[in-house]
């Protein structure tokens, strides 16, 4: 895409048939987010945050309109290159982390790495690479259940942003945290935001994310309500 | 990748241990049952060929049809070139001659009274000639129970339980009352040499092995013989060259099918309807398999539903971080055979280990043949092959591998748009 621009979504509508009606969760938004964003999606609940970014993560298509990402109509994508588009090119962060219990920190965060058939020694570099970003570097041998939920959302940025991915999308990043945790958490993807240029676009209620944005836009009723640029922390 | 689910497997127990005992124990099952089938069949073909079949046999054709007491009145004559003749035109086999008979062995006092009569069965073979492989061949040595075996023509061998129940102890005299060739009753003498354990619980009973010599004097059949028996020099029976032998000594030329007289050749299974029970053993062996992969694939079917809603979070995670579900299909299909593979070492080692036992040891079956009269011996071992030790990889392998593939495809029903909400609980 030209000009900088990551995302671009044009007249996007999606619909959920329920029964016999239907629910209309997207109606014709109309979005452009250029690379190095730090935007949240705000609203109150079922206003279409999880929907967009279900779209934009190539999880989800469109019922009518266009989101482009990365250059790929998603409306049009396989399942397969969907996958591929995710897999090379975008990170996720969940609200209830979605660590693989069984896995070390190491291998939690190497596990994206794996699957784009990295070479070990260009993964074990960009592993301790990650988890110095996210200030886990001594944690390496420490499975999920030995860590605090601030340190496991630490871990889940990690995985999110090892392959250097151009965008990552939270849902709800700083939901299941105390405020010192949100904090450093959202400082963290600040940092990493600056320092890699990554794109981040979170969907949230919490005025603290808020605080860290800087552009926010509202949803309400599945349209765009307001889309405004803020100083940002 | 492999390294990343060996470390899955290992670490989360849940995972892999009930898929794993579970082929563990299928193909312990397996191995043992097959190999003590193997045994069986192996066991059942070397009793029956050294006691009665030969692993081929030629007599003449009216001999062969008497399927009941033995018809000497049929048997073959000018033995010994007959046998001379085989042993040149197929020098695989060593021939031996043999005379089935059957009569009364009668039990005299000092005076010469009769006190006690029994109704023996038995053959005769050559126990005495140096270049004989007889007396090897029947392992008489092994079940002699009292006594010593026959060193004179006119010295047999009967069985312990039939011995004892006419009170005859070894150096005893006791006379046979049977038929000559010709029919005129046969009387001869012989000498108790000793008491023999056949293995063989008809055999125990009414069995008597006497030297073909003086059986060939007592019946009025020199140079005669009921049948000439061939045996591998391996002494492992080859259906393949038997059937070749058989079908060479039949179609030779000169041999007249009309000849109730001429001698033909049979082999081992065509004789005692053990073609057929060979085969049923032989296919018994691969239902054995699958009747083990059906309830094992069935256990492991549910245990990957089991394991996959477990997994539920992990799959939607490694779905949202871009793998395919194709992928994510084939590395559970990947766990599976790892574990089976597992499993079918585990479970291989295990049958092994009881296949090894029992074909040392065997099962004693003398109860449960008390009343048969076919020739099936009291023990039957276990007998290790090639294929015991890979036979577990069938039902191993492929019941994980059904299992697993079942059961995984609901990996291709989740909807991923509907993954953010899933993964947020």
């Amino acid at each position: 895409m030209d000009n900088g621009i990551l995302i671009r979504t044009k007249d996007l509508v999606k619909v959920y048939p329920l029964g016999q009606q239907s629910i209309t969760a997207l109606a014709d938004v109309n979005l452009t987010f250029r690379r190095g964003e730090f935007a949240g999606l705000v609203g109150p609940s079922g206003s279409g945050k999880t929907t967009l970014l279900n779209i934009l993560g190539s999880l989800d298509a469109p019922t009518r309109g266009s989101a482009e990402v990365l250059g790929e109509k998603v409306e049009t994508l396989s399942h397969r290159k969907a996958a591929a588009l995710r897999n090379r090119h975008i990170g996720f962060i969940f609200q209830t982390f979605n660590l693989l219990p069984v896995y070390t920190v190491y291998e939690n965060v190497e596990f994206p790495l794996l699957l784009l058939g990295m070479p070990p020694a260009e993964r074990r570099r960009a592993v301790a690479d990650a988890l110095s970003w996210v200030g886990l570097a001594d944690r390496t041998k420490s499975k999920p259940s030995q860590l605090s939920g601030g340190q496991c959302q630490r871990v889940a940025i990690a995985r999110a942003v090892v392959k250097k991915p151009e965008l990552v999308l939270a849902d709800e990043p700083t939901a299941n945290l105390d405020a010192e945790n949100s904090h450093h958490i959202l400082d963290t993807m600040e940092t990493l935001n600056r320092d890699m240029g990554t794109t981040f676009l979170f969907a949230t209620h919490d005025e603290k994310v808020i605080r860290h944005v800087r552009r926010k836009i509202t949803l309400i009723d599945g349209r765009v309500a307001k889309d405004e640029a803020l100083a940002g922390s | 990748m492999i390294a990343f689910l060996f470390k899955g497997i290992f670490r989360d127990r849940s995972r892999s241990f009930i898929p794993f005992l579970t082929v563990t124990l299928g193909v312990f099952l397996t191995v043992g049952m097959y190999s003590y089938i193997k045994g069986g069949v192996f066991t059942i073909t070397r009793f029956s060929a050294n006691l009665g079949t030969g692993h081929v046999k030629v007599t003449t054709r009216a001999y062969a049809q008497e399927t009941g007491a033995p018809a000497n009145d049929a048997a073959l004559t000018d033995a010994a070139a007959l046998a001379s003749r085989l042993a040149d035109d197929y020098p695989d086999f060593d021939w031996a001659p043999r005379i089935r008979f059957g009569g009364l062995l009668d039990v005299p006092d000092e005076n010469g009274k009769t006190i006690t009569q029994g109704a023996v069965a038995g053959f005769a073979a050559d126990l005495l000639s140096s270049e004989s492989r007889e007396k090897e061949r029947l392992d008489l040595g092994r079940g002699l129970i009292r006594g010593r075996l026959p060193e004179r023509p006119d010295e047999i061998l009967i069985g312990d339980i039939l011995a004892r129940r006419l009170g005859l102890e070894p150096g005893q005299k006791a006379a046979l009352l049977s038929s000559t060739r010709r029919g005129s009753m046969a009387a001869a003498n012989f000498t108790l040499a000793g008491t023999v354990d056949f293995g063989v619980r008809s055999m125990d009973r009414t069995g008597i092995v006497a030297d073909l010599q003086g059986v060939r004097a007592a019946l009025d059949m020199e140079d005669e013989a009921g049948e000439i028996l061939g045996f591998f020099k391996n002494s492992l029976f080859d259906r393949n060259k038997a059937e070749a032998v058989k079908a060479a000594f039949n179609g030779r030329a000169g041999a007249d099918a009309s000849d109730d007289f001429a001698p033909v050749l049979l082999t081992l299974r065509d004789q005692n309807g053990l073609g057929e029970s060979l085969d049923y053993m032989n296919a018994a062996q691969a239902v054995i398999i699958v009747v083990f992969v059906i309830p094992m694939a069935l256990v492991l079917w549910n245990a990957g539903l089991i394991g996959n809603l477990r997994r539920y979070g992990e799959i939607g995670i490694r779905l949202a971080m871009g793998e395919t579900k194709g992928h994510i299909y084939r590395s559970l299909l990947a766990e599976s055979l790892m574990i089976g593979f597992l499993g079918t070492v585990a479970g291989t080692v295990l049958g092994l280990a009881l296949a090894y036992y029992l074909q040392a040891h065997g099962i004693n079956i003398r109860v449960l043949m008390k009343n048969a009269s076919i020739m099936i011996p009291n023990v039957l071992h276990a007998r290790v092959t090639t294929l015991s030790y890979v036979i577990g990889l069938a039902p191993g392998l492929l019941a994980t591998f059904v299992g697993t593939a079942i059961s995984g495809r609901g990996i291709y029903k989740r909807q991923t748009a509907r993954l953010l909400k899933e993964l947020e609980t």
